[in-house]
C-alpha cells in the first residue's frame, strides 16, 4: 500500500509540466436527471487518458462536497491493482465536487555519489536522511485532483475553495459544458487569482489517434484561463506551478491542480 | 372626440374576438430496428439569444418502475435539458405527458392562454427535441415570430428520429 503511495508521488515528483503520468478522476457520468441518482467514479494515474494502466489514485484523501456544501460519503470504496473507484449516491438536487488531495514531502539527495529519493513527513525527515546527505533538495507537493457531477438544475456551494495550493474557481460551470463552447475558469493559487500559470487541456480517448492534441495554456493577470471544448468527450484539465513558499526551511512548493471535465454534444 | 375615440378603444381590443391557434405537429416515424422503445420527445420555445423561454410539450415514460420513473433519462433529451429542463419541476401540469406511439401528434395552443401568453414580440423558434432508448437524438427548429400578424406555416424534415415537425399559425 505505502509503495503505490510512494510510487504516485514519485511520479508527480519527476513529471515536469508536459511530462506525462497524469492523475485523474473519472465519473460515469457528469449530468444527470432525476431525484435519487448513482454515479460511479474510478481514481487512477496514467500515461494514456482515460486509460488504467498504472497505478491507482489512493483515496486516503477524498473529500465529497454535497450542492448544501455538506460533506457527502463515499460509497463502495475499492483500490485494485491500475484504479480507485468509489460510488456516490446523489440524493439531493445540485452540484457535487469530489476532490482528492495530496500533500508530502520529497527530497532527493546524494549519500557516497549515490542518488537517493526520500517521501514522508516533514518531523521525521531529519532521523530518516542520513546527516551526511549531500545535495539535498526539498520539494513540498500540494495536489488536488477533482471532478463534478450534477443532479437537475446546477449551483455552486460545492465548489468553494479551500484556499491550500492550487484551485479553479468555476466562472463556466463545469457540468455546462459543451461542444464548440470555451468555458472560462480563474485559477487560484492560496485562494488568491494567480496569473501565469501552465495549463495543459488533453481530450481523452488519445489510444485512439496518433496525437495527443494537448491544448497549453497560460493563465491571464487575473488568473483567468479560457479553454475551448471544440468537440465533445472527457478532458483532463493539469495546472502546476512551483514556488517558495512551503512550509518547510529550504524547500521548494510544487502546487498541482488536476481536473476532469465532460464536454456534451450540442 | 379623440378622448372618446381613445376611451372606445381597450373594449375593442377585449372584445370577445376569436383568439388566434399556434398548431405544432409532431410526427414520431416508424423505425426498423430490433429493439424500438418510443422516443422522450421535449419540444419548447427559444428566444434568438438561445435562452428557452417556455415549455411546450415533455413526453417521457411516466411508467418506468425504477425509482421516480423515466425522469432518470430525461436529460437525454440533450439540448432541452440545459436549455430549460433542469429548471422544470418534473411532472409539468398540462405540459409533460407520457410517450407517444407512431404517428402524428398535433400539439394546439390558443395565443392567449396557456404558454403563449408570456411571449413578448419578437424572433423566436420552436425547437423539437426526441431522444430514444438504444436509439439516437435528433434536434428540428422552426421560426416562430411574435406576434402573429398572417397565417402561415413553417414545416421541417427530420431525418432520424423525427419524421415531419410542422408549425401552423394561426393569428
Amino acid at each position: 500500500m505505502r509503495r503505490l503511495t510512494l510510487a504516485v508521488l514519485a511520479s508527480l515528483a519527476l513529471a515536469g509540466p508536459a511530462a506525462a503520468h497524469r492523475v485523474w478522476m473519472l465519473p460515469s457520468s457528469t449530468v444527470l436527471s432525476g431525484t435519487d441518482a448513482w454515479v460511479t467514479l474510478d481514481a487512477a494515474v496514467s500515461n494514456d487518458l482515460f486509460v488504467f494502466e498504472h497505478v491507482p489514485l489512493r483515496l486516503d484523501g477524498l473529500n465529497v462536497t454535497g450542492p448544501d456544501g455538506a460533506a457527502v460519503t463515499p460509497e463502495n470504496t475499492a483500490t485494485g491493482k491500475f484504479r480507485s473507484t468509489f460510488d456516490l449516491h446523489l440524493i439531493k438536487p445540485g452540484s457535487y465536487r469530489a476532490a482528492v488531495t495530496n500533500e508530502g514531502l520529497i527530497a532527493s539527495y546524494k549519500v557516497g555519489g549515490q542518488q537517493k529519493r526520500w517521501r514522508g513527513k516533514a518531523d521525521s525527515m531529519a532521523r530518516e536522511i542520513p546527516a551526511d546527505a549531500q545535495d539535498v533538495r526539498l520539494t513540498e507537493s500540494i495536489q488536488r485532483t477533482e471532478t463534478f457531477v450534477t443532479v437537475g438544475k446546477p449551483n455552486a456551494a460545492a465548489f468553494a475553495p479551500s484556499g491550500k495550493g492550487l484551485e479553479l474557481r468555476f466562472d463556466t460551470h463545469p457540468n455546462n459544458l459543451a461542444a464548440g463552447e470555451s468555458a472560462r475558469f480563474t485559477l487560484l493559487l492560496d485562494g488568491a487569482p494567480a496569473p501565469g500559470i501552465d495549463v495543459e487541456v488533453v481530450r481523452g480517448g488519445s489510444r485512439y489517434r496518433d496525437k495527443s492534441e494537448e491544448v497549453k495554456l497560460k493563465s491571464g493577470p487575473d488568473g483567468t484561463v479560457t479553454v475551448p471544448f471544440a468537440q465533445a468527450g472527457l478532458y483532463w484539465f493539469g495546472a502546476e506551478t512551483q514556488d517558495d513558499k512551503a512550509r518547510t526551511a529550504g524547500a521548494r512548493r510544487r502546487a498541482v491542480y488536476n481536473a476532469t471535465f465532460e464536454v456534451l454534444p450540442q | 372626440m379623440r378622448k372618446a375615440v381613445t376611451a372606445l378603444f381597450p373594449t375593442l381590443i377585449a372584445a370577445p374576438v376569436m383568439a388566434g391557434e399556434v398548431t405544432l405537429s409532431i410526427q414520431i416515424p416508424r423505425l426498423d430496428v430490433s429493439e424500438y422503445h418510443r422516443p422522450y420527445v421535449a419540444a419548447w420555445i427559444e428566444g434568438a439569444d438561445g435562452a428557452a423561454v417556455s415549455n411546450l410539450a415533455v413526453w417521457y415514460d411516466l411508467r418506468k418502475r425504477e425509482g421516480e420513473g423515466g425522469a432518470k433519462w430525461l436529460k437525454d433529451l440533450r439540448q432541452w435539458w440545459r436549455r430549460i429542463g433542469r429548471e422544470t419541476e418534473m411532472p409539468l401540469d398540462g405540459v409533460s405527458g407520457a410517450t407517444r406511439p407512431v404517428g402524428t401528434h398535433a400539439l394546439r395552443f390558443a395565443t392567449d392562454a396557456g404558454p403563449l401568453t408570456a411571449l413578448k414580440p419578437g424572433t423566436y423558434e420552436v425547437v423539437v427535441e426526441a431522444a430514444r432508448e438504444v436509439g439516437g437524438r435528433e434536434v428540428v427548429r422552426l421560426p416562430l415570430a411574435w406576434p402573429l400578424t398572417a397565417p402561415s406555416q413553417a414545416v421541417q424534415q427530420g431525418k432520424d428520429e423525427l419524421g415531419t415537425v410542422a408549425l401552423d399559425l394561426k393569428p
